[in-house]
């Protein structure tokens, strides 16, 4: 990011990502993004970009791992903190109030009946998330065979995720590497 | 091991093996808390999914659910933490020297070796999901019909959830 911008305060911070978190229904991402780029300017769309793409890179939730990095760039591990906690905070909370609800209530014959297609629904959105990131995977026979081996070694031979990524990370790097 | 520390160590080993998101992490945390420690049934399992999939923010927050099943709301805390600081500092520690590597020629292979992996990952959770929460045809039909609706068109996913929910209480 340009050097020219203000450090932005602890508050500020969590603020921003307070507001991204808690009308972040569906993902995050589009609302940070407006939030971050088009509404306060504390990003270009090719700085926001370019910070996401390394929180797409590297292992974890995307949206959780932009606000550890934006913090950390503004306010060091303090600012981390303030933004990961704003937007985490209000989130957290109503899922843990859902979870409460779902405790108490969840094994009613409607409620059931509700969160079956809910869950079937949810289920959907996977289906279609998967079919979006193996849309580009599916141009070479490589990265074909290399999908399928991780679906294959997960749900088939129910190998750990340890296991799984110590074996196809090196395979699939050594494999790109030729490529 | 307290329910707190075996939270813990379950949701910060699976932080950093989460490539491409948390979604990829799913067959693995469905296969510790439902077949290996028995918190929860699968059933239960794509229902606090579901929830987490609505209710706003990450859907991480499946691990702040099935952290307070084990242990309320302290678990749902630790869960959550545990999911997100060991990727946090990771990327912390890398994003000081992103942009030198910005053309980097391993940076593009790494990128590439990973991006397989995650698909063949989140098509193992579509997986699972769909073993768990699919037991009728008709729940098929609305796993199926939501995935192609959110491919081909243009509507939120909330609305989507909504119609699935709105019909399980009505044909359920």
């Amino acid at each position: 990011m340009t050097e020219s911008r203000p450090r932005l305060s602890h508050l500020a911070l969590f603020n921003g990502f307070f507001h991204a978190g808690i009308i972040g229904f569906g993902g995050v991402l589009p609302f940070a993004r407006r939030i971050i780029v088009d509404e306060r300017q504390w990003l270009t769309q090719a700085e926001f970009n370019d910070l996401f793409s390394l929180c797409q890179f590297m292992p974890g939730a995307n949206i959780v791992n932009f606000a550890f990095a934006f913090g950390a760039r503004h306010r060091g591990v303090s600012g981390a903190a303030a933004a990961v906690t704003g937007l985490l905070a209000a989130p957290i909370a109503i899922v843990l109030l859902l979870g409460g609800l779902y405790a108490r209530y969840g094994a009613l014959a409607p409620v059931q009946h509700t969160l079956g297609g809910l869950a079937s629904a949810a289920c959907g959105l996977v289906i279609a998330t998967a079919c979006k990131i193996a849309g580009p995977v599916m141009r070479g026979l490589v990265p074909v065979c290399v999908a399928a081996l991780a679906f294959v070694l997960v749900i088939l031979v129910h190998l750990t995720l340890p296991l799984t990524m110590l074996l196809l990370l090196p395979l699939s790097i050594a494999l790109a590497w030729r490529a | 091991m307290s329910p707190l520390l075996s939270l813990a160590a379950l949701f910060g080993k699976l932080s950093l093996l989460a490539v491409g998101g948390v979604n990829s992490t799913l067959p693995a945390i469905a296969h510790e808390v439902v077949d290996e420690r028995h918190w929860i049934t699968a059933r239960q399992f794509s229902q606090l999914f579901a929830i987490a999939q609505a209710a706003p923010g990450p859907n991480m927050l499946v691990c702040a659910l099935i952290g307070a099943r084990v242990a309320g709301i302290a678990g749902g805390i630790v869960a959550a933490v545990a999911m997100v600081l060991p990727a946090g500092v990771l990327v912390m520690l890398v994003s000081g020297v992103w942009q030198r590597f910005q053309h980097a020629r391993w940076r593009r292979i790494v990128q590439a070796a990973i991006l397989p992996i995650t698909a063949g990952l989140v098509l193992a959770a579509a997986a699972v999901l769909v073993r768990a929460a699919d037991t009728s045809l008709l729940l098929l039909a609305i796993s199926l019909t939501a995935a192609t609706l959110n491919l081909r068109t243009r509507l939120h996913p909330l609305w989507l959830l909504a119609a699935g929910a709105a019909l399980g209480l009505v044909l359920g």
